[in-house]
């Protein structure tokens, strides 16, 4: 890695792996902070200050951590799937890390997601779960998260699974659409979306609450993966200098 | 990592193979989806029903909103009658058994059973909501301007009707 680079864009410089390293070391702290608070007062608000609903009463509070991991979980699995398609078309030394990095958070915050619902429609629906098309498109996301972190490391070449799984994670973005517009394209139990382009069908107060701890959901999963990223990061410089080492005493 | 490529002619290529294959799932995800649709509903409305009417003594689910005004419970005081509209169509429904706690009238609910000459004979009952969420005090507002406590069977019956 020599500094002579051209005139780059900043975005560019973090594509360097030391100065990523340099600029993550001083942005995690603040993100983990900010998660913090942010989780801090949206849970807090909806837990203890925001209205119960007419119809749910209490249960409905789940919703607070329901809603964000269900988001989270599918924004990560498009991020994951752009630093796949990235990875394969300009080979660019972050881009195979994010993936690695993304996959098992994706995969805790649709575990989440999936956990959260069977609690929260037991009560509401009267069962913990139907294979509906919500509930098994969100099924299926988990499942193509645990694929690509199976492919990553399912060969003893490094490459190869990460192309193995890069391909996965770009094929599986057609579950996207899926679980979004499942609940209009079929009939489901699960509602449709409350929050939409014309406007949100949750009362302010209890919207504000939920956009609070999504907020928070969301930096909590960015500090998660970009420390992930650092430790990868970390690891492959020492396996590097280990192989180094053998070279120069072999 | 990988050594980043010499000349950019094989990204331009990789670049085009990858939109080519995007291209390609996402039109095999259009084409698949609408042939899903009859697999993946989760229910039938009572038009669909009346449509298509189901095998005799086929185990199916039935959905829609429960009329207002209906719901009435038998002698026994464990078996409920009442009828399932999608707005357009109804269909009588029988149930015995336990109520989950969000089954109400002028809501979603979504019965699995068989349909008979009699009606609907359900065995189990899921409550369907919809998508409003609101404090009850905004509801007893509501239900006291008019419109129902439940904004949403406009919605419901819509998606019912499609």
């Amino acid at each position: 890695m020599e500094p002579a680079a051209p005139p780059a864009t900043r975005w560019h410089d973090l594509a360097n792996p030391h100065r990523f390293q340099r600029f993550s070391g001083q942005l995690w702290p603040w993100l983990v902070a900010a998660a913090l608070g942010f989780l801090a007062v949206g849970l807090g608000m909806g837990l203890f200050v925001a209205p119960p609903d007419y119809l749910q009463g209490d249960s409905v509070r789940i919703m607070y951590v329901h809603v964000p991991s269900a988001w989270l979980a599918l924004g990560g699995y498009l991020g994951m799937a752009i630093a796949a398609l990235a990875a394969r078309i300009w080979r660019h030394p972050l881009a195979d890390l994010s993936v690695r990095a993304l996959a098992p958070v994706g995969a805790a915050f649709a575990a989440v997601c999936l956990v959260t619902g069977s609690i929260w429609g037991r009560p509401t629906w009267g069962t913990w779960w139907v294979w509906d098309g919500r509930l098994t498109s969100m099924l299926v996301l988990f499942l193509l998260y645990l694929g690509v972190i199976a492919l990553i490391h399912a060969f003893d070449d490094r490459m190869r699974g990460a192309r193995a799984a890069g391909i996965l994670a770009i094929l599986g973005v057609i579950n996207l659409p899926v679980i979004k517009f499942s609940v209009e394209w079929w009939n489901t139990l699960h509602q449709p979306a409350s929050i939409r382009l014309s406007g949100a069908t949750i009362h302010p107060d209890m919207l504000q609450p939920l956009l609070l701890s999504a907020t928070g959901f969301a930096l909590l999963f960015a500090a998660i993966v970009l420390m992930r990223m650092r430790a990868l990061i970390a690891e492959q410089k020492r396996a590097m200098r280990n192989l180094r080492r053998a070279a120069l005493a072999g | 990592m990988a050594r980043a490529p010499a000349s950019p002619a094989p990204r331009r290529q990789r670049l085009v193979l990858a939109g080519l294959a995007l291209v390609a799932v996402i039109g095999a995800g259009l084409i698949a989806i609408p042939a899903l649709e009859k697999e993946a509903t989760f229910f039938y409305a009572p038009s669909d029903l009346a449509r298509n009417p189901p095998a005799p003594g086929a185990r199916i689910r039935l959905g829609g909103l429960v009329k207002e005004g209906s719901v009435t419970r038998e002698d026994d005081g464990l078996t409920l009658a009442f009828t399932v509209t999608d707005g357009a169509r109804e269909t009588p429904v029988r149930y015995t058994g336990i109520v989950p706690d969000l089954f109400r009238e002028g809501q979603g609910v979504v019965a699995t059973g068989r349909l008979g000459p009699g009606g609907f004979a359900a065995e189990q009952l899921l409550a369907k909501h919809d998508e409003n969420y609101m404090p009850p005090e905004v509801a007893k507002g509501l239900a006291r301007a008019g419109t129902t406590g439940a904004a949403g069977p406009l919605h419901e019956t819509r998606t019912l009707a499609e």
